[in-house]
């Protein structure tokens, strides 16, 4: 059954801010930054900020951990005249890809016509990294919180540990998904991480949380990136190509639920992204397969999800993950399916998702750092995280 | 390609914090009196942890705190190398545990008394209690 609302709205619009060394932002605020971003993708569409008059954000509107855009504020900051659509995916990054569906879902439902969405990141006063150790124990989180794993990636090489206990998941695969993102920051703009890496090297990084190295851990930055979206129709008289939204998803089961906040996941969802299901509901809603994709921009906060998002979207096998990367199948030069075409969040900068989506724009327009050839359809994937996590096939139109 | 860590370390108890509620308090009273259990439902026996005011299999509110052996199963774990109270080099080995006698129902807990780099997956381990702040006891696990 294809999506009723297939390719019927679309970005038409990105921008961005530089993107820093974590804490090196400032003294600049949040909210410059989130206003420079939604300046910049008004601009790149060609359209007055005035007609903004929709937010569909992701992670619950916060920018990071402690920061929370408002629209109100916005509004105010922006001079926009009227809001006739404001809400958020829950939890936290896990919405990332899955934003442009409730984009969408405004626009469909003649809710709003111009709808941002946007995600900034400011990390001065607590670092994402640690976030889990420096909260107050709650009740729920005293069952964590004692253990030592203080953080996203303590928390995540638990997964790992346990898909290559069951799949026989080398850390050589890890290095290669490390390895070819940097790779592709080398000539990228504005990224964070451009010096090639050796396997040797790879290797000598610290252990942090064995089997995660130093290296497998994503960075921490600072910056903004927002997007517009709007009906295909209305897209047709503005400045750019516009880049259609093909399909949709957010969401997930119970096994998968709270998922390395809570470590009951039975397998093999433990070992896995807890994608399968939005995997499978895009590839239905959509008529297509994994091999019709020409670019994969998959949520890399630590290199070993990497692995299970191919996987539970179906570029592979499941267990099959590590020999799939192992063969240069994500490589952008020669792979299969080219995966982080912009060094990701692991090299070029992390702003909890929403930098994959500005490349995918970059990729079905034609116009990025390591364009992918004729790219026609690009999947967008936000999480692994507690539920909801999303996806999404975006299409040149 | 093995790396040597050396003995797993016991992370500082006067550190560590917890708070409970309506819902979690019973394990912790019964961790006071070094006795693991698990919040299991009265009505159709489903273990579930962390605790929860409902069972999430038939919804009910009644809970009951059986004794467990304290024994457990390592289902998975990491070793991590930096005190995440000082940042300083410590190596400790966080550890996802399957509880004997509480089936479906798992601790994230610690593991000490062994080598960080022998660990394994699938090893039989059991409690011991760390005492840690507001006299409270926080179990942890050690190899049988």
């Amino acid at each position: 059954m294809v999506w009723v609302n297939q390719d019927k709205c679309a970005i038409v619009g990105v921008g961005a801010t530089d993107y820093y060394v974590r804490g090196h932002s400032h003294p600049r605020t949040i909210n410059d930054m989130v206003g420079e971003a939604i300046l910049k993708a008004c601009d790149d569409a060609g359209i007055s900020v005035k007609q903004i008059d929709g937010f569909a954000y992701y992670s619950g509107a916060q920018m990071g951990y402690g920061d929370k855009a408002d629209t109100a504020s916005l509004m105010e900051m922006l001079g926009i005249p009227e809001v006739t659509f404001s809400a958020a995916l829950t939890s936290g990054g896990g919405g990332a890809a899955g934003a442009v569906g409730l984009a969408t879902a405004a626009i469909m439902n003649g809710d709003a016509t111009h709808v941002v969405t946007v995600m900034a990141l400011q990390q001065y006063r607590q670092r994402l990294g640690t976030v889990f150790g420096a909260s107050a124990p709650s009740p729920e989180n005293s069952f964590l919180q004692p253990s030592g794993l203080v953080g996203p990636g303590h928390l995540m090489s638990v997964l790992a540990r346990r898909h290559m206990h069951l799949y026989g998941t080398t850390r050589d695969a890890f290095a290669e998904i490390v390895i070819s993102q940097r790779e592709n920051a080398a000539n990228r703009e504005g990224a964070m991480r451009r010096t090639p890496l050796t396997k040797e090297e790879y290797f000598a990084s610290p252990m942090l949380a064995d089997p995660l190295c130093r290296l497998d851990f994503c960075l921490e930055t600072d910056g903004a990136v927002a997007w517009v979206t709007t009906t295909t129709d209305r897209a047709k008289d503005l400045k750019q190509k516009p880049v259609l939204i093909h399909g949709a998803a957010h969401g997930g089961q119970r096994e998968w639920g709270r998922a390395f906040a809570w470590m009951g996941m039975p397998d093999p969802h433990f070992g896995s992204s807890g994608h399968k299901p939005i995997g499978d509901r895009l590839w239905e809603m959509s008529g297509r397969k994994p091999a019709d994709m020409d670019v994969a921009l998959i949520y890399d906060h630590f290199s070993a999800m990497v692995l299970m998002q191919l996987e539970d979207y179906g570029f592979c096998e499941k267990g099959e993950g590590g020999p799939f990367v192992e063969s240069g199948a994500i490589r952008y030069n020669g792979g299969s399916i080219p995966v982080n075409t912009h060094g990701g969040q692991l090299s070029e900068a992390y702003i909890i998702g929403a930098t994959h989506t500005r490349e995918a724009v970059e990729q079905l327009r034609g116009v990025a750092t390591n364009q992918v050839n004729d790219a026609e359809f690009a999947l967008v994937t936000g999480g692994p995280a507690s539920l909801p996590v999303s996806g999404c096939i975006l299409r040149r139109a | 390609m093995s790396i040597e860590y050396g003995e797993a370390q016991l992370l500082p108890g006067e550190k560590i914090a917890i708070t409970t509620d309506t819902a979690t308090e019973p394990f912790w009273k019964k961790a006071k009196e070094r006795k693991l259990t698990a919040c299991r439902c009265a009505s159709c026996g489903h273990f579930r942890m962390p605790p929860t005011p409902y069972c999430p299999e038939c919804q009910s509110r009644e809970m009951s705190w059986p004794d467990l052996p304290g024994t457990a199963t390592v289902f998975s774990f990491a070793i991590c190398t930096r005190s995440p109270y000082s940042g300083e080099p410590l190596i400790y080995v966080p550890v996802v545990v399957d509880l004997d006698g509480a089936p479906g129902a798992r601790l994230v807990s610690n593991l000490i008394g062994i080598k960080a780099e022998d660990v394994e997956i699938g090893m039989k381990v059991t409690v011991d209690w760390n005492p840690i702040q507001d006299d409270w006891l926080l179990p942890i696990f050690r190899p049988v």
